[in-house]
């Protein structure tokens, strides 16, 4: 028996919750006023999305989110606390790198994943006060690692054709930043990989042929 | 029910004669009751409760964190502790202890205990960790989780004989791989073994603790509240009366007067980011200790809350 198999995820836990969410309230003040930006950014991203002939723009809009969280809050500050950080850098980087070089964002105008992606953008810095945090800590899409994977899952979610490569790292993302958090005792831990099932759902609803269809 | 102190005072009394005789210190004097345990390979005391640094110590570069750490190093010291613990897998953990101990003067009582984790170059290592904790030498070194073993230890063993290095350790955590904890304790020359003990972890009291009297190797215990589970699921039950017997005044003292009142263990560490705990935790070093029907009555008791 591998001796990683006696290993609890408490175990490999470096840095606690008042630590991490310390980092990201630093961070957030480090950068202010980008949050403009990165609001911007995902409106533009959004609207050129739900247009349908603008879908490689909204994936060159993510992708550079994607690479600016790799850059700005993994290997700049997250390697700080945590190991490990600096793989995550490597994977927001190459997800940006497929989004921008390869992606094409042309969701169907679907309420609910309308829906889902308003309160992924919107909704996701709400979090720190519902779980009692200071709003100086609120993680905010193209600014934060998990609101800006809770955006690319429900646009991949509800595009026909989003490349299957695109799936790999925000699923990964999901279920590591979900046993962190969860490890950490974080009331909202489960939000992030909740979505990602959701996602993953919609996914197979998508592709699934349906009912009284032949072949 | 009374229980026998006579061996904790003359234990007692011998700590304070050793403190007496200490260097003068940079801070103000050490409560003259903290009770020392001897390293049995030199005779030289440490205090029985010292301070990790796991998880605690790991918070960047934040500089509220930071200071928060150099204030329970300050306290620490001012109540009489000497060892801190550390590890290169701790994330900036040494970083912030080597700030902490600038910020606070460098305390001449520092008994510095790190770790070598890699499987690549053991010296570059140490010497990034030194360079970090800025210190001229470590007091003791210890492989962590046993990885590379035999290679580190050869490299620790002859760091220790040109006078780089006063102790030589290993260490590991929550039960894993006790049998090879036990095969190099039996053949290898160390001062110091690092293991996982606490009032409901009591594994190491079948064949380790045993061992390490017989071939006077000081122990450690690390992780004393579980990564402070232990503390918080006991935190919701009434202290027992008899806490009192043992001049406990909260469920952290009697945990940890648990562990340093075994004969055979030297230390505990303790590891926090609170001053208020760090003061908490020292006193559990003071005042009257559990025998070891005592030491039986806590563990059940808290194995029943828990």
């Amino acid at each position: 028996m591998s001796e990683w198999s006696t290993y609890a995820l408490a175990d490999l836990l470096m840095f606690s919750a008042r630590t991490y969410y310390r980092l990201i309230e630093l961070y957030n003040l480090a950068i202010w006023p980008l949050h403009l930006l990165a609001a911007a950014a995902g409106l533009l991203m959004v609207l050129c999305a739900l247009r349908g002939d603008r879908g490689r723009v909204a994936a060159v809009v993510l992708g550079l989110c994607w690479l600016w969280v790799a850059w700005a809050f993994h290997a700049e500050r997250y390697a700080t606390i945590n190991s490990a950080a600096q793989y995550f850098a490597a994977g927001f980087a190459i997800q940006g790198g497929l989004l921008i070089f390869a992606g094409r964002l042309s969701p169907a105008r679907d309420p609910v994943g309308i829906g889902l992606l308003l309160l992924a953008l919107l909704g996701y810095p709400l979090l720190a006060l519902i779980g009692g945090r200071p709003w100086q800590q609120a993680e905010m899409f193209g600014i934060a690692p998990d609101p800006t994977v809770a955006v690319t899952l429900v646009l991949l979610a509800f595009c026909a054709r989003a490349h299957w490569a695109l799936w790999p790292v925000p699923l990964l993302w999901s279920a590591i930043t979900g046993a962190t958090l969860w490890t950490m005792h974080v009331r909202d831990a489960w939000v992030l990989p909740l979505l990602a099932l959701l996602a993953l759902l919609q996914l197979i609803r998508r592709t699934r042929p349906r009912r009284g269809q032949g072949y | 029910m009374r229980y026998t102190l006579s061996i904790r005072r003359r234990r007692i009394l011998q700590s304070m004669l050793a403190l007496g005789g200490s260097a003068a210190l940079p801070l103000h004097a050490a409560p003259t009751s903290l009770l020392t345990h001897r390293i049995p390979s030199s005779d030289e005391t440490v205090p029985v409760v010292g301070l990790g640094s796991w998880i605690t110590f790991n918070v960047g570069n934040d500089p509220a964190g930071r200071a928060e750490c150099a204030a329970v190093m300050r306290e620490f010291f001012a109540a009489g502790g000497r060892m801190i613990d550390s590890s290169p897998m701790y994330g900036s953990a040494q970083d912030v202890i080597g700030a902490g101990l600038q910020k606070i003067g460098r305390p001449a009582r520092l008994f510095s205990a790190d770790k070598v984790w890699t499987s690549s170059d053991g010296l570059a290592q140490v010497a990034d960790s030194r360079r970090k904790w800025g210190v001229p030498r470590f007091d003791l070194l210890q492989v962590h989780n046993l990885l590379s073993w035999e290679k580190h230890l050869r490299m620790l063993f002859a760091m220790k004989a040109a006078g780089q290095l006063r102790y030589v350790g290993i260490t590991t955590s929550e039960g894993r791989r006790h049998g090879d904890i036990l095969k190099i304790m039996a053949s290898h020359p160390i001062d110091f073994v690092q293991v996982t003990y606490n009032a409901v972890d009591r594994e190491v009291e079948q064949r380790i603790l045993p061992l390490a009297r017989e071939r006077r190797i000081a122990v450690i215990a690390n992780r004393p509240f579980r990564q402070g589970d232990l503390t918080d699921a006991l935190r919701r039950h009434a202290l027992p009366p008899w806490a009192k017997d043992i001049g406990c005044t909260s469920w952290a003292q009697v945990l940890l007067k648990f562990i340093v009142s075994h004969p055979d263990v030297t230390c505990a560490i303790p590891a926090t980011s609170k001053v208020a705990h760090v003061r908490e935790n020292m006193m559990a070093g003071t005042g009257p200790m559990p025998d070891a029907a005592f030491r039986n009555r806590i563990s059940a008791h808290v194995a029943r809350l828990l």
